[in-house]
């Protein structure tokens, strides 16, 4: 495998030059040591992350005009957010069982992970429930929108990694790969939910300072 | 280069000297491959190999089939919007109709055909084959990429069908109007129109996804970044722009989706409609403005990253030549994209800003020129003395540099928010932006497709059909724009459907507005022509040789030509060099393959850029 080169690197090699084409014929064909999941995952969570960057931004802008009024944030916002960090640290756990090869333990950590992803989205329709039943329409102000429409983008999120969990999830138990990529897609998506996590706290952070 | 360049080469005597110390067929050995060769889909059915095929090549030709399909109805429109625009008098279009054609022009053009087709249908040909890859890196999220444009497409077009029909709010989608009372399509139209955007992004999105991934990880071995054929960099850098800029779009289209729907206040201000106090309040139209121009302005970037590339590998290949200052030019397209996310606001000098804002994107406008300017220079200079052969390819690449840069002067008038605000929204606007991004990169589609269409058929595209075509469409091109440059400056505005008895209104503008549409006519006609030789040679055409441009670059290195399913036979290619090794003194051709080992080219010395 080629050395690891930094873009400023990469830009400034002078193909044509006999030093060059000489290190160049000994290139692999891979710019960075990833598996393409990892790299497409990453590169994924960059376009997620501008669109919750232009969401934020959205958001700061609208809130400055005169017309804005907080939400309350109804304490079981609270208990999601305490079901999604603890899904990420069970997913952190469930890794390193799984690197330890610990069939049984990775396969109660992976269904354990489902259970909970279930329980936060049920507990944001809730959430949602609540609040309509009190009146916070998406129409009677531009705040209570801004919630409903963070909360659904975040539960989409979610929805997609439900799904890639599921099909790890049964990958694994049909132990139909190799150890080395059942345990690449499961890292893959722990790293996933990492993210989500992150951007969940970033947001209600942000709904709370505002 | 510089003198250093030169001695370091005449010091390297075992690949430039005599052929005596090189005889070893060592110099050819390349380490063995680490990594795994692709596992492939291999379709079952016709269904799986026709039409929800997973291989890139058939998902490139689908891309470019539908996409231009789109953009056949895109230029039907502006036929009638010509039409109606040199005889008012014919009462051929309603006003609403006027607005729903511009509109519905604007998006198929700028979305559904150019960026379709340069990333979609051209990415997906040519990453896998010009990187040395099998497939792409996900081939089945490829094809949802696909049918989820088709869905969009659909779905766009289903809106000509609704009551209202649709949208008639300028391509820019700006709110209030798009979805107040009086816009055509205000509350059916627009929002199948939202729809299909979100369709596209998503699609897209998945595309996007497998173009970064092929290019960075599924290179042939000996493939560097630095060997890459211009064209894929400008695929490649292409796509990550769109990976950060959809996004913006994406918001934009959701929030406004809500406010048309719900009745939510995101865009919405506070407004009476129709004698009626809507309920919206305290919404930010600007905050939309922002929002579609940081997708907006890259988005030119998007359709023009990919046609410098090809452009650069078609001019290079036609004039025997080595590209001159590779590294400049990738640099150069790499600092455009980065670029491009600053300059968005240039696009809203009348929508009312801090003035200091207002300098700040100019000043920045004025930056991307410099690039810009050193990618023109760049490609003259490879014209510079080479051996240019006026293949139908390279008479649209010399169209393509007269009229970017004719687009790219004006653009530096626009960028300038003094000279801006009084052309603003008149026909200089409308003459800049289509040759700049309209006729500019579609001259570079027509000469990519006389290029690589022995690649995908086997055939070439009748040579005398294609001339005529080159002729009326370059020059039917300034027919139709040099003139609209002028009615801008005499203050002719735009989307209006009729020009009435204005005092300030020439007699010249109306008869020049009967001879655009003349020339808009024959060069719509013209492009029949194209068609018909598109299809037509299929069947009709000369059997192309393989490789016939004689090309350095791998898309022309496979077993078979058209390339078969899996691209590369038994073996995956090896790379030795840059793909711009043209006219080497001492080489027995005038080229040398990126696969030829160097046992086999010995004597040959490299020229230096």
């Amino acid at each position: 495998m080629s050395k690891k080169k930094s873009i400023f690197q990469l830009l400034t090699e002078k193909p044509w030059e006999q030093d060059q084409i000489e290190a160049d014929n000994d290139h692999q064909g891979q710019t960075v040591n990833l598996s393409k999941q990892k790299l497409g995952l990453r590169t994924l969570m960059a376009a997620s992350t501008v669109l919750f960057s232009l969401f934020i931004v959205a958001y700061s802008d609208r809130m400055l005009v005169h017309d804005w009024r907080n939400m309350p944030e109804p304490w079981l916002l609270w208990f999601n957010t305490g079901i999604l960090v603890i899904s990420s640290l069970v997913f952190h756990q469930t890794v390193k069982y799984a690197k330890n090869d610990l069939f049984d333990k990775t396969k109660n950590g992976l269904y354990f992970i489902g259970f909970l992803a279930y329980s936060f989205l049920i507990g944001q329709l809730i959430v949602w429930y609540q609040l309509m039943n009190t009146g916070f329409y998406a129409t009677s102000n531009v705040a209570n929108a801004f919630f409903y429409l963070f909360t659904t983008i975040h539960g989409l999120h979610i929805i997609g990694g439900i799904y890639f969990w599921g099909k790890t999830t049964s990958k694994f138990i049909k132990r139909s790969l190799k150890k080395e990529e059942i345990n690449n897609l499961i890292d893959i998506c722990a790293v996933y939910w990492h993210f989500l996590l992150a951007v969940w706290l970033v947001l209600f952070g942000l709904m709370l300072s505002s | 280069m510089s003198d250093e360049y030169e001695h370091k080469l005449e010091a390297k005597s075992d690949y430039t000297g005599d052929a005596s110390s090189v005889s070893t067929p060592d110099i050819d050995a390349v380490p063995d491959a680490e990594l795994p060769d692709q596992e492939l889909y291999h379709s079952h059915s016709w269904w799986t190999t026709y039409v929800f095929s997973q291989d890139a090549k058939y998902i490139g030709i689908q891309y470019a089939l539908t996409a231009i399909g789109t953009g056949l109805l895109g230029l039907v429109l502006s036929w009638l919007m010509r039409i109606q625009l040199a005889w008012p008098g014919l009462g051929w279009l309603e006003p609403s109709s006027y607005y729903q054609f511009v509109t519905m022009h604007g998006m198929i053009m700028v979305v559904y055909l150019l960026t379709a087709l340069f990333l979609g249908g051209f990415g997906n040909l040519l990453i896998p084959l010009m990187c040395g890859a099998r497939d792409m890196a996900f081939p089945y999220v490829n094809m949802l990429s696909y049918w989820a444009f088709v869905v969009a497409v659909v779905v766009l077009l289903a809106s000509f069908f609704v009551p209202g029909g649709p949208t008639g709010a300028g391509w820019t989608l700006y709110p209030p109007q798009a979805i107040t009372a009086g816009t055509p399509g205000y509350n059916g139209g627009i929002i199948l129109m939202l729809i299909s955007l979100i369709l596209f992004v998503a699609g897209f999105t998945m595309g996007g996804l497998n173009y970064i991934i092929t290019v960075l990880q599924l290179r042939a071995r000996g493939m560097t970044l630095m060997r890459l054929p211009l064209t894929i960099w400008g695929i490649f850098t292409a796509t990550v722009l769109a990976m950060f800029a959809f996004p913006a779009l994406l918001v934009g289209c959701l929030m406004m989706t809500l406010d048309s729907l719900l009745g939510t206040s995101f865009f919405m201000p506070a407004m009476v409609s129709l004698g009626e106090t809507l309920t919206h309040e305290g919404g930010s139209p600007i905050l939309f403005q922002h929002l579609f121009w940081f997708f907006g302005h890259p988005e030119v970037y998007i359709v023009a990253l990919p046609a410098f590339g090809i452009v650069s590998d078609l001019l290079s290949v036609h004039s025997r030549k080595t590209i001159f200052g590779y590294r400049m030019m990738v640099w150069a397209i790499v600092g455009i994209g980065a670029l491009s996310f600053f300059v968005w606001a240039h696009h809203m000098y009348v929508s009312g800003m801090n003035p200091w804002f207002g300098f700040f994107f100019a000043t920045t406008t004025l930056i991307i020129a410099v690039p810009t300017a050193i990618k023109v220079y760049n490609w003259i200079l490879t014209l510079w003395r080479g051996n240019i052969v006026l293949s139908l390819p390279m008479l649209f690449s010399l169209g393509f540099i007269v009229t970017f840069l004719n687009g790219g002067l004006t653009g530096l008038f626009l960028g300038n928010v003094t000279v801006d605000v009084p052309l603003s929204d008149t026909y200089f606007v409308v003459a800049h932006f289509h040759m700049v991004m309209g006729i500019a990169p579609i001259l570079v589609v027509f000469g990519a497709i006389y290029h690589w269409y022995p690649l995908v058929t086997g055939r070439m595209m009748n040579e005398t059909l294609g001339k005529v075509h080159f002729w009326i469409t370059f020059i039917g091109s300034y027919a139709i724009y040099f003139p609209m440059h002028y009615q801008g400056f005499v203050g002719v505005p735009r989307r209006y459907f009729e020009i009435y008895d204005s005092p300030y209104i020439d007699v010249s503008t109306l008869l020049l507005n009967k001879f655009i549409t003349i020339a808009v006519l024959i060069v719509g006609a013209a492009q029949l022509l194209f068609l018909y030789n598109l299809f037509a040679s299929a069947r009709l055409g000369k059997k192309a040789e393989k490789n016939p441009w004689k090309a350095n670059s791998l898309e022309w290195q496979t077993p078979q030509m058209p390339p078969e399913h899996g691209n590369w036979g038994k073996e995956l290619p090896k790379v030795y060099r840059w793909p711009y090794d043209f006219s080497v003194p001492g080489a027995k051709e005038d080229y040398i393959p990126q696969t030829q080992p160097p046992s086999e080219i010995i004597g040959a010395k490299v020229e230096k850029t």
